[in-house]
């Protein structure tokens, strides 16, 4: 058992290597063209969706109001940076432990509600925290957004182009993935599992659920807060629709299309909800048409997600295809 | 079913190439619109305005027998999705200028996108912010709101009425309007007794309108784009409001008389010619160019062309006189957008300068009121 325990962590640590590898080499292609572009906002969206994840695949509680943290964490840092010239690396860690502390404090009563009611909850957190975005116009520049974020730099190195951004936000990215991954492997991740299938069965085996929910509600939200803060850096424009529940929606969505209680199933997810969109281009107006099927496809051939799907998929069509042979 | 699909493929491939071999080098124009979504009223009509002019150049022989080439893309109104794609048309389709955005936040995302890449932007949007303080490369073809609010003020202050109530929807549009509402009031004298907002999604401004009608305000001043404002004059009329109701020009299309049904009438509000163009003077400069516009739109999509339309037919109509000037390379183009003197178009007459990228002064803006479900100037 043990012996069996070992191999598997050695086959997770190449499959993290191989996927820095990946991570490293992908922009390389398209240096030159947008492409590299949108890859940072896989990047964004790929913490995003992986703080998501954590809470709604593996402890199997619902959160409609994640674009609340993106927000606070790219407004945090957008208002720190522009109206009181803080440093942004000071801003970045300052706002990503408060949003965190927010999210430690209204998770208690909010985690109390569980299935509808959580949901409407965190719907509620989401759709507040948009209008605070709205309406404070002195401090975050209202619906008009806020402009002249400054790039992120270290020393004299500035991150002012798309292949610098790409590694600034993906190393973000890879740290949030070794910890996440240490995290679903460690007794808690097990614990968050147990609260998933039963909580009363996990609370008398001894898992404190009230305390475990809180804690990765929190972890979640401090991702999804740096996301939000390197976002502001990236794009150095923010505005409250980058924010709104329409986001929270599509996070939704990548983790189920990318595969829930899957730390890669989040990346997969967020890639293909990222770059779906630009590839679909080609069909011009029918873009969205073209874009819904496919999603309406995905779940119903690939309820599992991307992540479990392709290889079903695979396995089932090849002795398919042997057949017909 | 996948060898119907692979001669589809191969077909497909051959028209494309086929229409890439016979064009020669066509001069390339990007345009961001935000074609669906909540700002697709602003989107559509602009989009459909630059495939019109676009083919109508192109039909006349091009510019100095080049063609255009116009690429759009729809950024949904959404800042993320307008960078990303001010990134595709510069780095991978190598426009040498940019139309649009349509709205105010996507144009200030991309901003930073076409300042540091150096490509010319006309953009479709109103906010003051797009050009003040001037940006190199940034321009912009939609009236400021601030001309709009000094066309009202004007005429309250010719009929010596002082005190107001504002009441502004709580978007980018209604933030910008109350702003400028606030800061030119003084200049004009004007008192704002009622200072009141909505959401924009909201159904009833009842509640808004009563605390009004308890106030000591001569006039109400409404600033949203449909349908809210809408919503306020039915209400205005279900209150038995007796002061006059004046909205923006966010509302200036038939499409805002429709919605309020009988309450429109009487309501006044600054407009952008294109809607009055069969009333206005001879003498007017602007009366050519509104004429043609509205022709060729009714012409092309058998509907009315409004002022959003107007926005991307001043856009690449001064990237046409830009380029029929001798401009090809995007710092050339932005040199003769900036020496533009005296262009009428549909907007109003633009003098650009190094100093001014916005083009236009308070004549661009006519006031006008709804009678009979349509409208009449106010002189």
């Amino acid at each position: 058992m043990a012996k069996k325990k070992k191999v598997a962590l050695k086959s997770d640590k190449i499959k993290f290597l191989v996927f820095c590898l990946v991570v490293l080499l992908a922009p390389l292609p398209f240096a030159k063209g947008y492409l590299s572009n949108v890859l940072i906002f896989v990047g964004v969206n790929s913490m995003l969706a992986l703080g998501l994840n954590l809470l709604l695949g593996y402890a199997g509680q619902i959160s409609l109001g994640q674009a609340a943290f993106f927000g606070l964490g790219a407004y945090g840092s957008g208002v720190l940076t522009t109206q009181f010239t803080m440093n942004p690396w000071l801003a970045m860690v300052l706002v990503a432990v408060s949003v965190a502390l927010f999210a430690f404090l209204i998770g208690f009563p909010v985690l109390k509600l569980k299935g509808h009611y959580l949901a409407m909850a965190t719907l509620g957190v989401g759709i507040i925290a948009n209008i605070a975005f709205n309406e404070t116009v002195d401090l975050t520049g209202g619906p008009s957004g806020l402009s002249g974020i400054p790039n992120l730099s270290i020393g004299g190195f500035t991150f002012d182009n798309d292949l610098k951004n790409y590694y600034l936000v993906w190393g973000f990215a890879l740290v949030a993935i070794l910890l996440s991954l240490n995290l679903v492997n460690s007794r808690v991740g097990r614990g968050l599992r147990a609260i998933h299938d039963s909580e009363v069965a996990a609370r008398v085996m001894g898992v404190n659920a009230r305390i475990m929910k809180v804690q990765v509600f929190t972890f979640s939200a401090l991702i999804s807060a740096l996301a939000g803060s390197l976002y502001a850096h990236v794009v150095t424009f923010i505005s409250p629709t980058s924010f709104s529940f329409a986001v929270s929606v599509e996070l939704l969505t990548m983790v189920v299309i990318g595969g829930l209680g899957s730390v890669y199933g989040s990346i997969l997810g967020a890639l293909l909800l990222t770059l779906l969109p630009e590839l679909l281009r080609a069909f011009q107006d029918f873009d969205i048409i073209v874009y819904g099927l496919l999603l309406i496809s995905m779940t119903i051939y690939l309820p599992g997600g991307l992540v479990r799907g392709i290889p079903e998929l695979f396995r089932r069509l090849v002795p398919a295809r042997r057949g017909n042979a | 079913m996948r060898k119907l699909l692979s001669t589809c493929l191969v077909g497909f491939s051959l028209i494309l190439a086929a229409s890439q071999a016979f064009a020669a080098a066509p001069i390339k124009i990007g345009a961001l619109f935000a074609v669906t979504g909540p700002a697709s009223f602003l989107g559509e009509p602009e989009r459909n305005t630059a495939v019109m002019v676009v083919d109508e150049i192109n039909r006349a022989g091009g510019i100095h027998g080049q063609k255009i080439e116009l690429i759009t893309y729809d950024t949904g109104g959404d800042a993320t999705k307008a960078v990303q794609l001010a990134n595709k048309l510069i780095k991978n389709d190598h426009v040498v200028a940019i139309i649009g955005p349509s709205t105010t936040g996507d144009t200030m995302a991309v901003i930073p996108v076409v300042e540091k890449a150096q490509i010319p932007m006309i953009s479709c949007a109103a906010g003051i912010k797009i050009t003040d303080p001037v940006k190199k490369w940034v321009f912009k073809t939609a009236q400021n709101d601030s001309l709009a609010v000094a066309r009202i003020f004007e005429e309250l202050r010719k009929e010596r009425k002082t005190k107001v109530a504002i009441l502004t929807v709580s978007d980018s549009f209604g933030a910008s309007g109350r702003e400028q509402l606030k800061a030119q009031a003084r200049r004009y004298g004007i008192d704002i007794v009622v200072d009141d907002t909505y959401g924009p999604k909201d159904t009833d401004m009842t509640a808004q309108l009563t605390k009004i009608r308890g106030s000591h305000a001569q006039a109400v001043i409404c600033w949203g784009t449909n349908p809210g404002p809408a919503v306020v004059a039915r209400n205005a009329k279900q209150l038995g409001l007796t002061i006059p109701v004046y909205m923006s020009h966010g509302v200036s299309s038939k499409k805002f008389i429709e919605l309020a049904g009988d309450a429109a009438e009487g309501i006044r509000l600054p407009t952008g010619k294109v809607l009055v163009a069969d009333l206005l003077p001879k003498s007017d400069k602007q009366k050519a160019s509104l004429q043609a516009f509205i022709r060729d739109y009714k012409k092309h999509y058998r509907t009315e062309g409004d002022h959003f339309g107007g926005h991307a037919w001043d856009a690449m109509m001064l990237l046409k006189e830009a380029i029929s000037r001798g401009a090809t390379t995007p710092a050339a183009i932005r040199g003769q957008i900036e020496a533009t003197r005296g262009f009428a178009g549909i907007g109003g007459v633009f003098t650009y300068s190094a100093k001014d990228h916005a083009g236009l002064n308070k004549d661009a803006f006519v006031l006008v009121e709804v009678r009979k479900k349509g409208w009449t100037l106010v002189k």
